[in-house]
């Protein structure tokens, strides 16, 4: 395939940490406006795939490209980010000392250098979009709280929010509903979904309820490669699928 | 726009830190010069000096909390930067002397025809300009701290290496400045300053003036840096203190916003130095010896870190404390100073300043709500 109209594509990317192969000659393409879940059992090489796609670990061998043509092995964390790839880990990382529509604000897509944030002074649509993300997220009320006080399940959506804020062409997002009550996951599937309209998402879970309620196409990746790609009822009975991971 | 910057920092505190500096700014001058000397109310020129002191030392704890308390980086090397503010203004105060050296060599200052120099140095050259000098007293520092951050920050050092890297930065021009041969004046460093801009050094209108430099040179730094950490460029530096890798996944070249707090601090370091050396006159390496730095470090600790005003409380307030115990119990005062860094380590983690809101916020009045503080009031520790 071609890599011309596609959004990311992955082509032979390996990557080893001490001989442990992480990533192995792994292939991957999404589509402008796709949304994709990403499944495997620990160790598959999820996370590697977000570092190396985000610019936090160099790929040894392989091409990653962005939109066709902007090589991201070449590129550091902030560039990446800046072409409009956004990611949200793990745990919630938002910034504790901060409030919520602070956090919102840094966020927001805005000249990045330290002489634009210097004398950056909040406009009537930049205001808008916050007023309208916090809606979005459920946060209106809590505003003016600090990020380190709000719960897990609130850091989880502030965090999400905080992707919207930057409007990436591209979200990562690593097991957003991990530590979630099941309303909570409920809700964020449904944000998520509403996101995906706008935006390409590969979302990262081991929450296969909540990769159902997605509804997306699924790609299963086990030790480094991708083991089978389609629907959720395709890959379910795939019985190679089923032996690494679904059967355990 | 810049009355916008400046106006951004102005909260409460900020009102009380520059009122206070105001009243210094009136009170000092008339307690030396009007008061007559037989007064209670009387201010002695030693007083003027020590005071003016405390001050430029609280500009160097002011620049270590902008980059520790808000930024994360712990300097343990400030000093350094303090140190070369302070020779670039020591070397203008040399060239004032003139023929009045003990040698009388009109150019040469003393040390040097004591070395047997038959001409000054390239790096001297200029220096008999105030102008120049004042300008190499931000140049200098500066300098050295953008060419030491690029490298650092690019490598991504961070916390105790980068800590360690700084002492060892402070150590190695310890080193070198103590050689005749760097042109220095060596161990014994510059002294015997004559006048500056044309007026006696001694006398107590300069050494008011001074004291007056001082005071605006802190008022207008502690502004800027309020400024900065209310603008978003300043949260900026908190999320990064706290977080680095998720501002850079935000897109945030983290290592530039670093490296503009770091330059920034090291130039107002080099201001207190250029100020200090006047008005206790002399310059020698031993103010860059990495006890100098550590001690700063204890200011800002004591003060409260991460709350600009802490740092010149705590400055102010050691130094004083250092005056008195050197004085009556010198043989004590450095169990004092450890003492005191392990009990504010233990007992209050946010300095005096931290104690402050939270006596504040346990009033029922409800106003401990705006805690003067309160953004930094849940960092974590080192």
């Amino acid at each position: 395939m071609s890599a011309e109209d596609t959004l990311l594509y992955l082509d032979g990317v390996s990557v080893s940490f001490d001989g442990f192969r992480a990533l192995n000659n792994l292939s991957l393409t999404m589509m402008p406006g796709e949304m994709r879940a990403i499944i495997g059992p620990n160790g598959a090489g999820k996370t590697t795939m977000m570092d190396v796609i985000t610019g936090k670990t160099r790929p040894d061998h392989g091409t990653i490209l962005f939109e066709g043509e902007t090589d991201l092995t070449k590129l550091r964390e902030a560039g990446i980010a800046n072409l409009g790839i956004g990611r949200k880990f793990q745990r919630p990382t938002v910034f504790e000392p901060h409030t919520v529509w602070d956090n919102l604000e840094l966020a927001l897509k805005a000249p990045r250098r330290p002489l634009n944030t210097l004398t950056y002074a909040i406009g009537r649509d930049d205001r808008a979009r916050i007023e309208e993300i916090l809606d979005i997220t459920r946060l209106s009320p809590k505003r003016e709280r600090l990020a380190g006080s709000l719960s897990h399940g609130e850091k989880q959506w502030l965090e999400i929010g905080m992707l919207l804020a930057q409007d990436p062409k591209l979200l990562l997002v690593d097991e957003p509903v991990a530590g979630m009550t099941d309303a909570e996951t409920e809700q964020t599937a449904r944000l998520l979904c509403d996101i995906a309209g706008k935006h390409s998402v590969i979302v990262v879970e081991h929450d296969m309820s909540f990769v159902r309620a997605l509804g997306v196409k699924v790609t299963v990746l086990a030790e480094g490669s991708v083991l089978a790609e389609g629907s959720l009822d395709s890959v379910s009975a795939n019985q190679q699928v089923i032996d690494v991971y679904l059967g355990r | 726009m810049l009355t916008r910057f400046f106006l951004m920092g102005l909260d409460r505190k900020a009102g009380l830190v520059l009122t206070v500096l105001a009243l210094l700014a009136v009170l000092v001058p008339v307690m030396t010069l009007v008061v007559p000397e037989g007064s209670p109310w009387h201010l002695s020129i030693f007083s003027v000096s020590l005071l003016g002191k405390y001050l430029c030392f609280a500009l160097l704890a002011l620049a270590l909390d902008l980059v520790w308390g808000y930024v994360g980086i712990l300097s343990l090397g400030h000093a350094a930067f303090f140190a070369l503010g302070g020779y670039a203004m020591g070397m203008y105060l040399m060239r004032q002397i003139g023929p009045r050296g003990v040698y009388g060599n009109p150019i040469l200052p003393d040390f040097m025809v004591f070395l047997n120099w038959k001409e000054l140095p390239w790096y001297w050259l200029g220096f008999d300009h105030f102008a120049f000098a004042a300008l190499m007293v931000l140049v200098v520092p500066g300098v050295l701290a953008f060419a030491f951050g690029w490298f650092a920050f690019r490598s991504r050092v961070t916390g105790v290496y980068l800590s360690i890297i700084t002492q060892a930065l402070t150590f190695a021009l310890l080193l070198a400045f103590f050689r005749n041969d760097m042109g220095f004046g060596g161990n014994n460093g510059l002294t015997d300053f004559k006048e500056i801009l044309g007026y006696d050094i001694q006398a107590p209108g300069t050494r008011v003036g001074l004291f007056l430099a001082t005071v605006a040179a802190l008022a207008l730094s502690y502004m800027i840096a309020s400024g900065i950490i209310a603008s978003k460029l300043g949260k900026v530096l908190v999320a990064i203190r706290d977080t680095e890798s998720r501002v850079r996944f935000l897109g945030y070249d983290t290592e530039s916003y670093k490296l503009f707090a770091w330059t920034l601090s090291a130039c107002m370091a080099g201001v207190a130095g250029a100020l200090y050396v006047p008005q206790v006159g002399i310059i020698n390496p031993s103010e860059f010896a990495p006890a100098s730095s550590i001690e700063a470090v204890i200011w800002v600790a004591v003060g409260g870190r991460g709350t600009l005003a802490g740092a010149i409380l705590g400055a102010v307030l050691v130094n004083f404390g250092k005056s008195y115990f050197t004085g009556a119990l010198p043989e004590l005062w450095l169990f004092a100073l450890g003492g005191l860094f392990v009990l504010v380590t233990l007992f209050l983690p946010k300095g005096l300043l931290g104690l402050w809101a939270q006596l504040t916020a346990r009033l029922p009045s409800g106003k401990g709500k705006g805690a003067p503080n309160g953004k930094t009031a849940d960092q974590k520790g080192m």
